[in-house]
């Protein structure tokens, strides 16, 4: 009896205990996650951070400093480069290592390891994009140049350091909650990094989606719809820059587009079509301190922990600050004593798809002029967390990988024949690692452009400012030359006729130095004017924010700091300037409700910013949308892949097409007329608000109505933070939609010494238990900058900073 | 007095094991306090479960009040708590239970091998 009453509470205890560390669906080993000394009671930081003072690390060849001020801001002094680098991925991993180990995850396509089966088709998705066959491509380049080499090993070192001696009660609360560990890092990941940054800006493109609509429409009315450049754009590049070159003469096939017999019904998922930036710089002659300035602030989506870090990175030959991406090494952007330099996306058509002829279902082989070529297999082995492991076949042909093919998408309806290759810069062999490199050692205007010709994707919009005085922007990227509307849609991929022939020389990209108007500036707009000897598309060019920005540039004088943040943080919805007018004019007034007529009245009245306490931008927002699905309903065809025109195009046709075919609703007999699906449109905006505010119980004010927030990477919603009071939205300078925007403001006023305010929606610290999780948010939604502490060398006495961290090489002695 | 002196000594042993060990080292500490003084029955597992329930307990209220719940009022609501007390309470709870069924299976172990005591008390 004894026997049996011990056996069973023995059994008890046992079973409970295992079933206390381990996972049990998405709840955490409950025992090993609470237990207050190593679970995650150990992950709540205090506002002083803790940490060890002083630290061995065997991989230093040189003792090395941190300062970190009062933002929790490292400042890294190394005596030698590599060192440099090395405490570089130490630093970042102290705090972010969850976020960059997870980001390389999602870039490879490897999700289901961590979270399951729910990831694997989204993990399948990445594969046969090719961003690890890209990451393999550019690792390779990059490990045969010396610099690339060690830069990429040491930071890994560093990375690896902090991992060695991580234990379970030090693990990043992400680990906990699913229950991994990190991996080594290697120079791959920061490979995969990078190529997961050029999917972001550069993964765009609608060949399909065009394919379709010249179907669906003919080619005039397609490029009536959608044409390649607006009436008033203003590029990138002044329109008065003289090109003092001639491009190649290209042949335009005869045959450009690809035979298909029926509607595309899958293509890739698109990344955010926000994704973009503000950048500028203005000339002494502009500046009430004699010198430039230059601004930028990057609109990505808004995550936690934030995308950026910001750091000073010193040794002996380089001194530079700004923001780096967790799991890159150097600075991204940023500015040292003597110059600084920013970026903005610079959209192009670098992703072009092309049919496959097939010789059979084997995928072995392919048409191509008259050979007949050899594919390439690609095992892509996924293993799915408690389960098994998938292992999907892709194809890839010269041109680039088979992204749809009969076994993808898994529910894939009309699969048959296609084969769809996709050629892609972002997959080839490149070295941006090396343009930041020189950019951060840049001393002038030579180095700058010396050490973009390391850059190729994704294309960027580099502006630049120096104490010497000059300003520039380049457009630096990989870009094919193309013969008119190649790649606009989907190409034959059986003739060597319709392949990219060449890419446009680096020294023939679009760029301008000191440009007479005194300053620079580019929001992803068209690069260049007409005559710019290359043919440039794409579908994407934003056509609002450049224009506000050059038009309050143009009239600043004597500019300071503050005039820069309030351009930043400009409201002032340029779009609805341009379009609400024609809509409230063409409202018939007399047959409004009263409800209706204190909503136009607030619209009236309204002085077209965004600001969170007004009502008016939420129900032109409303009402704009509403419009708009009206007038292109005809585009809402079941299942077909098909993109509706863009605003710019839909305003222009609203004024001067108001009798166009389109206006005219399809589900119904009669035939509408523009103020009637207006007057629709706008009753149907009031009651959807009312209705809003029902469900909410609050105002539409625009803050409520938009509710910006920041998620964070796994969606967990206590990790996360809604509601943030910021105004401004989509098409605005303060571009802060719902859950994209502004990820890094940046000002920098050059001088003797180097002045610069900046703020990011975030905090220094990835971790959800420490005050640096979020401590600059508050700032960044009220518009307010922090000034950033540039250090001069280790020994500046600098108020502000919190703590110093040495490490020190382990001697041989200790080992 | 006894029973006080077994919660404190689990609780001891259970923060010692803590400091080099992964948390189910209390279930090793409740069990062998209780093989050494075997109690009986619900008391055992009382000494166990108020043992290594209350260390758990105190020692994660003491991170909660420094580090101002930032993070125990995050995980409350990840779990669909309404505070961070009750995240304080939890992890009592699950410590306690661990602690309770081990200091249990401990005495349970050693009355295997002694004999049975004349009763004492009155309850009997």
């Amino acid at each position: 009896m004894k026997v049996v009453k011990f056996l069973l509470s023995f059994i008890i205890t046992i079973a409970l205990t295992v079933a206390l560390s381990i996972k049990i669906q998405s709840i955490p080993p409950l025992g090993k996650f609470l237990d207050p000394f190593h679970g995650f009671w150990q992950n709540a930081e205090t506002l002083i951070p803790e940490g060890s003072p002083s630290l061995a690390l065997e991989m230093l060849e040189a003792p090395v400093s941190v300062h970190y001020d009062s933002l929790l801001i490292p400042h890294i002094f190394a005596e030698n480069e590599t060192d440099l680098y090395r405490v570089q991925g130490y630093v970042m991993a102290q705090h972010r290592l969850w976020q960059m180990e997870f980001v390389t995850h999602v870039a490879a396509g490897r999700v289901s390891e961590i979270i399951g089966e729910r990831a694997l088709e989204f993990d399948r998705m990445q594969r046969r994009k090719g961003l690890a066959y890209g990451a393999e491509n550019s690792l390779q380049a990059l490990m045969k140049t010396t610099l690339g080499q060690v830069q990429l090993e040491a930071y890994a070192a560093g990375v690896n350091a902090y991992i060695n001696k991580l234990t379970y009660d030090q693990l990043p609360i992400e680990y906990k909650i699913l229950e991994y560990r990190p991996e080594s890092w290697t120079p791959l990941k920061t490979a995969l990094l990078l190529k997961y940054m050029a999917d972001d800006l550069s993964g765009s493109d609608s060949d399909l989606e065009n394919t379709n609509a010249l179907k669906f429409l003919g080619k005039e009315r397609f490029d009536f719809l959608f044409p390649s450049r607006s009436m008033d754009a203003e590029p990138v590049i002044p329109p008065s820059k003289k090109w003092e070159f001639k491009a190649a003469p290209l042949d335009t096939p005869k045959v450009v587009i690809a035979d298909t017999s029926e509607f595309i019904m899958q293509v890739m998922d698109q990344p955010d079509p926000d994704n973009g930036s503000n950048n500028w710089a203005v000339a002494g002659s502009k500046t009430r301190s004699g010198k430039p300035m230059l601004a930028n602030d990057p609109h990505l989506g808004l995550n936690l922990p934030s995308i950026w870090y910001a750091m000073q990175l010193n040794a002996p030959g380089v001194n530079v600050m700004g923001v780096t991406l967790p799991g890159a090494p150097n600075i991204i952007i940023g500015f040292n004593d003597s110059i600084a330099w920013g970026v903005t996306n610079a959209r192009r058509d670098v992703k072009d798809w092309y049919k496959i002829h097939f010789t059979d279902a084997s995928l072995d082989e392919y048409y191509y002029d008259n050979n007949k070529l050899k594919t390439q297999k690609r095992v892509e082995e996924i293993k799915v967390r408690d389960g098994t492991t998938v292992f999907d076949t892709v194809t890839y042909t010269h041109f680039g990988p088979v992204v749809f093919d009969s076994s993808f998408p898994a529910d894939s309806v009309n699969n048959n024949k296609r084969g769809f290759a996709m050629k892609w810069t972002a997959l080839d062999a490149s070295s941006e690692l090396l343009a930041f490199y020189y950019l951060n050692r840049a001393d002038n205007h030579a180095e700058y452009v010396q050490a973009l010709k390391y850059y190729e994707s994704p294309a960027q919009n580099f502006v630049f400012a120096s104490a010497a005085g000059d300003i520039a922007m380049w457009v630096q990227g990989k870009f094919p030359a193309k013969w008119r509307e190649q790649g606009k849609f989907l190409m034959d991929g059986s003739t060597s006729e319709l392949e990219w022939k060449s890419i446009i020389p680096n020294n023939h990209n679009p760029q301008v130095l000191n440009p007479e108007r005194g300053f620079v500036s580019s929001a992803n707009q068209i690069p260049v004017a007409q005559n710019y000897p290359y043919y440039v598309y794409d579908d994407t060019y934003e056509h609002y924010r450049n224009r506000r920005i050059n038009e309050r540039l143009g009239k600043m004088r004597n500019i300071m700091p503050k005039d820069f943040m309030d351009l930043q943080n400009d409201t002032y919805n340029l779009m609805a300037a341009e379009s609400l007018p024609l809509m409230l004019d063409t409202l018939d007034i007399a047959s409004l409700s009263v409800e209706e007529k204190e909503v136009y009245d607030l619209l009236l009245r309204w002085n077209l910013y965004n600001n969170v306490n007004y009502k008016a931008p939420s129900i032109y927002e409303r009402w704009w949308e509403n419009l708009y699905n009206l007038i292109w309903d005809e585009f809402d065809q079941d299942g077909i892949e098909i993109q509706k025109p863009d605003k710019e195009t839909t305003i222009d046709i609203m004024n001067n097409y108001p009798d166009d075919a389109f206006i005219d609703l399809q589900g119904t007999t009669v035939v509408e007329t523009l103020p009637e699906i207006v007057q629709e449109s706008f009753s149907q905006t009031v009651k959807e608000l009312n209705a809003w505010k029902e469900e909410h119980e609050e105002e539409y004010f625009w803050g409520n109505y938009k509710n910006t927030r920041l998620s964070h990477l796994l969606r967990l919603e206590p990790f996360s933070i809604d509601k943030l009071m910021v105004g401004g939205g989509r098409s605005i300078v303060a571009a802060n939609s719902q859950n994209h925007g502004q990820s890094w403001k940046m000002i920098v006023e050059l001088g003797d010494q180097p002045k610069a305010w900046a703020v990011y929606p975030g905090g220094q610290s990835g971790n959800p238990g420490s005050p640096y999780y979020d401590h600059m948010v508050s700032n960044w939604s009220s518009g307010k900058y922090f000034p950033l502490l540039f250090m001069k060398n280790k020994e500046q006495i600098a108020a502000g900073i919190m703590f110093r961290q040495s490490l020190y090489p382990t001697t041989d002695t200790e080992k | 007095m006894r029973f006080i002196f077994k919660i404190i000594l689990i609780a001891g042993l259970s923060y010692l094991f803590e400091l080099f060990l992964p948390w189910w080292s209390v279930v090793i500490a409740a069990f062998l306090v209780n093989l050494w003084m075997p109690s009986k029955g619900f008391v055992d597992f009382l000494s166990g479960f108020l043992g290594v329930g209350l260390l758990w307990l105190i020692y994660a209220w003491l991170i909660d009040s420094d580090t101002a719940s930032v993070l125990s009022a995050r995980i409350a609501q990840l779990f669909n708590m309404p505070n961070a007390s009750f995240m304080i309470a939890i992890t009592g709870l699950v410590g306690g239970i661990a602690g309770g069924f081990a200091a249990l299976s401990g005495s349970q172990f050693r009355r295997i091998f002694i004999k049975d005591e004349p009763k004492r008390g009155y309850y009997s």
